[in-house]
C-alpha cells in the first residue's frame, strides 16, 4: 500500500511494519509502515485526526498495537509500556511539555530517575550532568540550570524537555509539535536544536504542521493521511506542494495511497 | 530562626554575590514564590507593635511562654504543609491530634501504661487515620477537601466516645507533661545550641566545598558567613534570653532555661526539612504538587506519594496532640477542636507555602505559627477579648491567603 522510500544500506532504528491500532470501534492506523533513520530527521506529517499522536503513542509504548511489526535495530521488539520504550532509548517529547513548573531545570531533567549517594539526592552530579547536556546541545538562552522552569520563556522549556530526553543516552527522540506556541526566533532556536540532535546521531522524529518546519529541518517525510501512510519520501525529492497534496488527499501524482481520492473510508479520530 | 535557605538560590551571575542574592529572591518572587519575606516581615512588625503597646509582651517569661503556646499548631502545621505541597487539604488534623490525645490520656490514666507505650499507640493510631484518608482518597478519589471534612466531624465523635462523652481527663505522667512543661538545662540547651550552628555551617561549608570542586556556581563566602553568623545570632539571643530566670519567686521554684517542646520542633524542622529537600521522596512531593500529569510520565508512582502525605500529615498531628495534652495537663474533648486546624493551616500559608501545591516548606510551618502564637499571645496580653483575636487571626490568614493567590496569579501568565 505504502510507496516503498529509497533503497537505503542502513538498517532503520525504527521501523514499524503493517501496523493496525483500534479504539473500540474505531480504526485508528491501517497496515502503516513508518521507519526512522539515526542522523536524520524525520518529519511526520498529516492532516487533523490522521492518526499521527496515535502513531507516535504506539511507538512509545503508550498504546499497545493491535497488530504489526516493531523492529528496533533490525531486532523485533515487544514494547508494551513507556518503561520497556525507554528502555529500549525512545523519549517522546510531548505537546504539553510534562515539566513540572515548580521545579528547577535540573529537577526537571532527572525527574523520577534521580541520581542518588544513598539516601541523599546527589545534586552536584545531577547539576553537572545536566549543564553537560545543555552545553553539548549548544544551548546558551539558559543563564542557570537553577532556574524555575516557571521563569523560563516557552523557547527555553521546549529546550529543556528536549536536553530532558537526550540526557538518557537515547537513540531515538520523538517531538510533538515542538514548535506549535513558539514566536519567530524561538521557533528557529528549537529548529537548530532539532537539526544538531540528529547531527549527532540520534533519530529524530518530528511532528509538525508546519511545512516550512519540517522543509528547513528534516531529511525524510512521512505523510499520514487517513490512518494510513500516504508516502514516507526523502524530502529533496519532493515539493512543498506535493508535500500538501500528500496531506490533504493523500496522493500526489505517482506518490501516495492508490485510489483513495474521494473514496476517503478510512477512520477519522 | 533564621532563614535557612536550603534551597539552592539561583545562582545568577558568577558566583553568588550578596547584590545576586537580592537579585535571585526577585526573580524568586517573579516566579510566585514570595519565599520567607512575608512572614519575618509580619513577625518582626508584630513584636515591635505589642512591645510598644504592652511590654510586657518582651519579657523572658512570655517568650518562653509565647513558644510553648504555639507548639502544638507549629506541629500540626508541618504536617500540614506535605498534604498543601501536594494541592490537598487535611481538615481533620486538628480531631486527629484531638483522637490521638485522648488515646494517650486514656492509656495513660485508666489502663495505667507506661507513657511510651502511650505515646506509641497514640503514633499509631495518628498513622492509621492518614492511611485510611490517603486510601480514601486516593483510590476512591474523592476530593480531600470532602473526606477529611467527613473526617473532623466523625473524629470529633471518636474523641468524645473515648473520653465517655466528655469527661475532662487529667495527666499525671512525668514525662508527657515535662513536653511542653519543663525546660532544658541551661548547659544542654547552649549545647544544642552550638550543635545546631556547628551542623548549619557544616553543611553550608561542605556544600561550598563540594560545588567548588566540581567547578559548579558556588556562594559568596561573605554569604555563607552571613548565613552562619545570622543563625548563631538568633539562636545565640534567644537561648540566652530562655535561660534567664523568669520566676517571679526564685528562691521558691526556678524556672529557666529552653522548653524542651523548642528542640523538638527544632529536630523535627531538621528532619523533614531533609526529607522534602535532599530525599527523592521530597522531591516527588514538590513534582506531584508542581505537576501530577508530569510526574505521572515522569514514572513516579503519584499514588503511593500522596497516601505518604495524609500518613505524615497525621502522624504529625498526633505528635501535635501530644504536646496540646502535654500543655494542658490534660485532655478533654474540645483538644484538637475549635481553631486548632484553621490555625495550623494558616500558620503554613502564612508562612508562605501555597495551597494551590508545588510551592511551600517546613520553616513556612515554624515561622507561620510563631505569627499566629504572637498574634494571640500579644492581643491576650493587652485584654483584648477572645472575639477580637479571632477577627484578627482570620484576617492575616486572608491576607496571607491573598498574597498566595496574587503571586501565583502574577507567576502563571508569563508564559
Amino acid at each position: 500500500m505504502t510507496a516503498s522510500a529509497p533503497p537505503d544500506p542502513r538498517t532503520p532504528v525504527i521501523e514499524l511494519r503493517g501496523l493496525d491500532k483500534s479504539f473500540g470501534p474505531v480504526q485508528v492506523l491501517h497496515d502503516v509502515a513508518f521507519s526512522a533513520h539515526s542522523g536524520e530527521v524525520t518529519a511526520l506529517v498529516g492532516d487533523n485526526g490522521a492518526g499521527k499522536s496515535t502513531l507516535v503513542k504506539c511507538v512509545g509504548g503508550i498504546h499497545p498495537i493491535d497488530a504489526g511489526e516493531y523492529l528496533f535495530d533490525g531486532v523485533p521488539v515487544q514494547v508494551n509500556s513507556p518503561r520497556d520504550a525507554a528502555a529500549l532509548g525512545v523519549e517522546i517529547v510531548y505537546q504539553d511539555l510534562a515539566l513540572c513548573d515548580n521545579l528547577d531545570i535540573v529537577q526537571n531533567m532527572f525527574l523520577g530517575r534521580e541520581k542518588r549517594n544513598g539516601l541523599i539526592l546527589d545534586e552536584y552530579t545531577m547539576e553537572e550532568l545536566a549543564a553537560k547536556t545543555l552545553a553539548g546541545l549548544s544551548v546558551r538562552t539558559v543563564k542557570s540550570v537553577r532556574q524555575q522552569v516557571s521563569s523560563l520563556s516557552g523557547g527555553q522549556r521546549q529546550t529543556v524537555a528536549i536536553a530532558k530526553a537526550v540526557l538518557w543516552n537515547s537513540k531515538v527522540v520523538i517531538l510533538d509539535e515542538p514548535t506549535a506556541a513558539l514566536g519567530v526566533a524561538q521557533t528557529q532556536q528549537v529548529l537548530e536544536l532539532v537539526r544538531r540532535l540528529a547531527d549527532r546521531g540520534l533519530a529524530v522524529v518530528l511532528i509538525s504542521h508546519n511545512m516550512n518546519d519540517v522543509f528547513a529541518v528534516s531529511d525524510r517525510i512521512a505523510a499520514l493521511y487517513l490512518g494510513r501512510m500516504a508516502a514516507q519520501v526523502r524530502t529533496c525529492d519532493v515539493t512543498h506542494a506535493q508535500v500538501v497534496e500528500l496531506i490533504t488527499s493523500g496522493r500526489s501524482g505517482d506518490l501516495g495511497l492508490a485510489g483513495t481520492n474521494g473514496n476517503g473510508n478510512g477512520a477519522r479520530t | 530562626m533564621s532563614v535557612t535557605a536550603h534551597k539552592q538560590k539561583p545562582d545568577a551571575g558568577p558566583g553568588g554575590t550578596l547584590p545576586s542574592l537580592a537579585g535571585g529572591y526577585l526573580t524568586k518572587v517573579k516566579g510566585g514564590d514570595m519565599g520567607a519575606l512575608p512572614a519575618v516581615t509580619a513577625l518582626v512588625v508584630l513584636c515591635i507593635f505589642f512591645w510598644v503597646a504592652q511590654p510586657s509582651f518582651m519579657t523572658q517569661g512570655n517568650f518562653a511562654n509565647l513558644l510553648t503556646q504555639g507548639g502544638a499548631g507549629i506541629v500540626i502545621a508541618m504536617g500540614l504543609v506535605f498534604v498543601l505541597l501536594l494541592g490537598e487539604i487535611d481538615l481533620s488534623a486538628g480531631f486527629t491530634s484531638g483522637v490521638c490525645a485522648a488515646v494517650l490520656a486514656v492509656t495513660l490514666t485508666r489502663q495505667g501504661w507506661p507513657w511510651y507505650a502511650a505515646v506509641g499507640i497514640a503514633l499509631v493510631v495518628g498513622l492509621v487515620i492518614g492511611l485510611a484518608l490517603g486510601l480514601i482518597v486516593v483510590r476512591i478519589g474523592i476530593p480531600s477537601f470532602v473526606v477529611t471534612l467527613a473526617a473532623f466531624l466523625a473524629l470529633q465523635g471518636v474523641a468524645l466516645k473515648i473520653m465517655d462523652n466528655g469527661t475532662n481527663i487529667s495527666i499525671h505522667d512525668k514525662t508527657v507533661l515535662a513536653i511542653a512543661n519543663d525546660n532544658v538545662p541551661i548547659l544542654l540547651g547552649w549545647g544544642l545550641c552550638a550543635v545546631a550552628v556547628l551542623g548549619y555551617a557544616a553543611v553550608l561549608l561542605l556544600r561550598y566545598r563540594n560545588r567548588a570542586a566540581r567547578g559548579l556556581a558556588v556562594e559568596s563566602p561573605a554569604v555563607v558567613g552571613l548565613k552562619i553568623a545570622g543563625l548563631a545570632l538568633l539562636l545565640g539571643a534567644a537561648v540566652l534570653v530562655l535561660s534567664m530566670e523568669r520566676s517571679y519567686n526564685p528562691a521558691l521554684h526556678s524556672l529557666k532555661g529552653v522548653p524542651i517542646v523548642v528542640p523538638l520542633i527544632a529536630v523535627l524542622l531538621v528532619l523533614w526539612t531533609f526529607v522534602l529537600t535532599r530525599t527523592t521522596f521530597g522531591r516527588h512531593v514538590y513534582a506531584v504538587g508542581g505537576s501530577q500529569e508530569a510526574a505521572r510520565r515522569a514514572g513516579i508512582d503519584v499514588d503511593r506519594i500522596r497516601i505518604t502525605a495524609f500518613v505524615l500529615c497525621s502522624a504529625m498531628a498526633a505528635i501535635g496532640g501530644l504536646i496540646a495534652a502535654s500543655r494542658a495537663n490534660s485532655v478533654d474533648p474540645n483538644t484538637g477542636g475549635s481553631d486548632v486546624l484553621l490555625k495550623a493551616v494558616g500558620a503554613a500559608v502564612i508562612g508562605g507555602t501555597s495551597l494551590f501545591g508545588g510551592r511551600g516548606r517546613m520553616l513556612d510551618a515554624v515561622l507561620g505559627g510563631m505569627v499566629i502564637a504572637v498574634i494571640d499571645n500579644g492581643m491576650g496580653l493587652m485584654g483584648y477579648s477572645a472575639g477580637t483575636k479571632f477577627i484578627v487571626t482570620g484576617l492575616v490568614l486572608l491576607l496571607a491567603a491573598g498574597v498566595d493567590a496574587l503571586s501565583r496569579k502574577r507567576a502563571l501568565p508569563g508564559r
